[in-house]
Formats: structure tokens, sequence, C-alpha cells
């Protein structure tokens, strides 16, 4: 089953289109989705973490609504999948546990794909991608494969994002990094489970497996409502694919690197947005 | 951290004792204290102590003070990411409970540690850190050079002098 199969499959599973969720990362959308775990560090392979999970504007506090569940993956150090216990989704955030059995770096988050824009038929404009399913009578479908045959103007922009957390037994692994040689990803320099306020955090950040230039990556430390500003550090990853973060504050970060470019996947769309995010300790010295 | 019995007092000294004996009457000595803090919820701190070689490289830990005993839901060992940066230094590279190295956690006093036997001439810097349940947290550091290191250094809350001699 490839990946799109699969996201279907459980984007039907969950009731929710494809587009509904590509559209969560749409540029449009000041929210931002996050996971944040309980423990980032563990000491042993007998302990359980607890994750929160929401969509809101301030990180990380879910004011608005609660992350899908359905959607995540549990990689395990060795790459199995690992078990998503005691799931709740609530008004405003989800939460869940994991029982954390093996030594080296986890990863829990999602990986989406989806396409929105439009084309012309019979000389009327139809949309592609938006929030929720089409009802009969709207001039709307929910991704390329329903795009019929006699459609012009076919304007498609690819959106491709990844979003999760870390979270290490022991020492700090790069298992969970290896590229899949598709969209942005993360290559840490610095691992983001080892993190100190004190020193620089180095990522690299690749788009089809190649160091990437000019992705703008943010970093927004959490618990905004105590303090005035939004404390953003904004940088943008130089030839060799590196951006450098100096840490304003100890705490928990949501990092979000953005990039664009005209090479997506399917042949009839033009544009390709990519996001990687996830979510960082950055600890005290 | 854990809930710390009473038999910390008993166990408190059976690591420093016990190493103590196998000094050479030569080696240096770490003299660490432990204050006495006036809280309603005291525990003994976790207290680990390692050497970091100025000229960079792998850190090497002299002693970890944890609750060695407790085991189950909650192991003792749960909580020794609290000494957040030995754990990032050298902590998480350990596999624990280590011979000479782990220890019972102490109550406030005066212990004496001596400074590995073979340890290769060089200039380092002696690092102490102490995390407290319901408390604070404390890194003192005290650049030494061996053989022959001697020198003092003081924390503030969760940890009193510490003197090399």
């Amino acid at each position: 089953m490839n990946s799109r199969t699969l996201f279907s499959r459980l984007a039907l599973a969950s009731g929710l289109s494809l587009a509904s969720l590509a559209l969560t990362t749409s540029p449009a959308s000041a929210h931002r989705f996050w996971l944040v775990p309980s423990a980032t560090t563990l000491s042993g392979t007998d302990q359980t973490i607890s994750f929160d999970g929401a969509i809101s504007n301030d990180l990380f506090n879910p004011d608005h609504v609660a992350m899908p569940l359905e959607i995540l993956t549990i990689v395990k150090p060795d790459g199995s999948k690992g078990e998503m216990l005691n799931a709740a989704k609530a008004r405003h955030r989800s939460t869940f546990d994991v029982a954390i059995d093996q030594e080296g770096t986890w990863w829990v988050g999602v990986t989406r794909q989806g396409y929105f824009g439009s084309f012309k038929l019979n000389g009327e404009e139809w949309r592609v991608g938006g929030r929720g399913r089409p009802r009969p009578g709207d001039k709307r479908v929910d991704g390329v494969d329903a795009i019929p045959d006699g459609a012009s103007d076919i304007d498609l922009t690819e959106n491709l994002s990844t979003n999760g957390t870390f979270v290490t037994s022991g020492i700090p692994d790069t298992d969970a990094f290896t590229p899949t040689g598709k969209g942005l990803e993360l290559q840490p320099l610095t691992h983001p489970d080892d993190l100190v306020a004190n020193e620089p955090g180095r990522f690299r950040f690749l788009i089809d497996g190649k160091p990437a230039a000019g992705v703008k990556v943010t970093a927004v430390p959490g618990s905004k409502q105590y303090r005035s500003s939004e404390m953003v550090t904004t940088v943008e990853t130089g030839a060799d694919g590196i951006a450098t973060i100096a840490w304003p504050t100890p705490g928990m970060y949501w990092i979000d690197a953005k990039a664009e470019d005209a090479n997506p996947a399917e042949p009839r769309a033009t544009r390709r947005r990519m996001g990687y995010t996830f979510t960082a300790e950055v600890v005290a010295p | 951290m854990p809930r710390l019995a009473t038999t910390t007092g008993a166990t408190a000294l059976v690591a420093g004792a016990a190493s103590a004996l196998a000094v050479p009457a030569n080696a240096e000595t770490i003299r660490v204290t432990i204050p006495r803090i006036k809280v309603a919820e005291y525990h003994a701190p976790y207290v680990a102590a390692w050497l970091e070689p100025e000229t960079g490289g792998a850190a090497r830990t002299i002693f970890v003070w944890y609750d060695i005993k407790k085991k189950g839901a909650e192991p003792g060992t749960k909580w020794l990411t609290d000494l957040r940066t030995w754990w990032r230094k050298g902590g998480r590279r350990l596999k624990l409970p280590a011979d000479g190295v782990s220890g019972a956690t102490r109550t406030p006093g005066s212990y004496d540690i001596p400074l590995p036997a073979n340890l290769p001439k060089g200039a380092y810097v002696l690092k102490v850190e102490a995390a407290r349940e319901t408390g604070g947290r404390e890194i003192v550091s005290l650049p030494i050079t061996v053989p022959g290191a001697k020198g003092t250094a003081s924390g503030k809350t969760e940890l009193g002098a510490i003197t090399i001699r």
C-alpha cells in the first residue's frame, strides 16, 4: 500500500477528507498544529509518556480544536510502529500515552500530502481541495483523481508536510531521521532531544534528499501568555541547508520549516509547498 | 524524585566509605557539602560529579547518588534525567548501577570522595550537579589540574562548598 492509499484510508476512516487535512497547513491559516510530550528525555525503558496534540494559535495552549488522532504514527527507534494507549479526543486537545519500551529516539507525528487549486469545466470554475467533503452540487472535488476528463486551466499546488515530536530513552540516535528523499526533511546536527539554551541549535534541511538553501525556519517557544512578545526566531538555511537557531530562552519550542518549489509529484500540478515541523525541548544549561 | 525511606541515612556512607578505604594516601579527595535546607517537604538530592577534560572529550563520572534501591513502576533511575547536565554529558551513556560510581542519596553533611587514581595528567573542570525533588537544581564548576588538584568553589542553593585537596 503506498502512502497515498494509506492516507486516503485513514482519512476515510476518520471521516476527514484528504483536502481538509491538507488545508490545516495552508499558509492562510495561522493555526498551528502541535504535539507535546510529557517528557522528551528518559532514563530506562519502563516509562509511559503522555502526549497532547491540538491545533491552536498560541503554543502550547489548546484553545481551538483537538488534533485528529487517526492520522498519527508512532515510530520506534528500530523503525517498527509503536502503540497509542489511552487515547481520548477532548474539545480542545487530544491526549494519548506511549509506553517507551525501546532505547533510542522515537518519533510521533503525521505526514500529510494533498493538492489544492482549481480547474475549468464547460466554462465553469471548479475547486480542488478545501474543507470537508464536497456535497452534491458543489463545484468542487476533493482530490486530483477526481478531476474529470475534459477539465481545462488546471492550476494545482501540492501540499506536503510533516509534523511531530521526538522522545529519547538513553542515548539520542539518528535512525528516526533517515531521509526518505521525498519533500522537506530534517537532518539534525544538534539532536532535537539534546538541545540546551546556551548552545545554538543546528539543523540541516533537505528537499528530496539534498541540502536545501533558502528554507525559512521559525522557532517559537511556548507559554506566550506569560510574556509580552511572541519571541519568534526566524532564520533561513544557507547553501549547505543548515539553519542555526540561537534560543532566546529555555523552553518547549515549536520549530517550523517551510519551502516552496516547482517539483510536485503530480504532472498536472505546478507548485509544491512543503512544511517540516517539530516540537523540541530546549533545557536550561 | 522518589520519596526517600529512612534507610537513606544507613546506606548513605556505603559507596563513599568503601571507596575511601581503597584510596592511596596521596590521592586527591573531593569534599562535597550538601546544605541543610529548611522546607516542609525535604528529600535528599540526587547528586552527580564528573570531570570534563579542558581540551574537550568525554566526561568521566566520579559518582552519582540516587535512589538505587527503589524498583517497581517508578524506579529510582527514573529521575536521573533531572540531573540534566550530567545526563547529557555522560550519564545517559552509563549502565547503572556502576561499581564505584553509583551510591545512595546523602542527607545534609560533608562527604569525601577520592578522585580516580588512574586519572590522566591534565586540566579538567570538575562539575557537581544536585537536583532535589520538589526543590531546586544547581551546578557548581571547579577547574583543576591533575596531579596536585586543589581548589574550592561553592554553590548557593542546593550545594555547599565543593573542595578538592
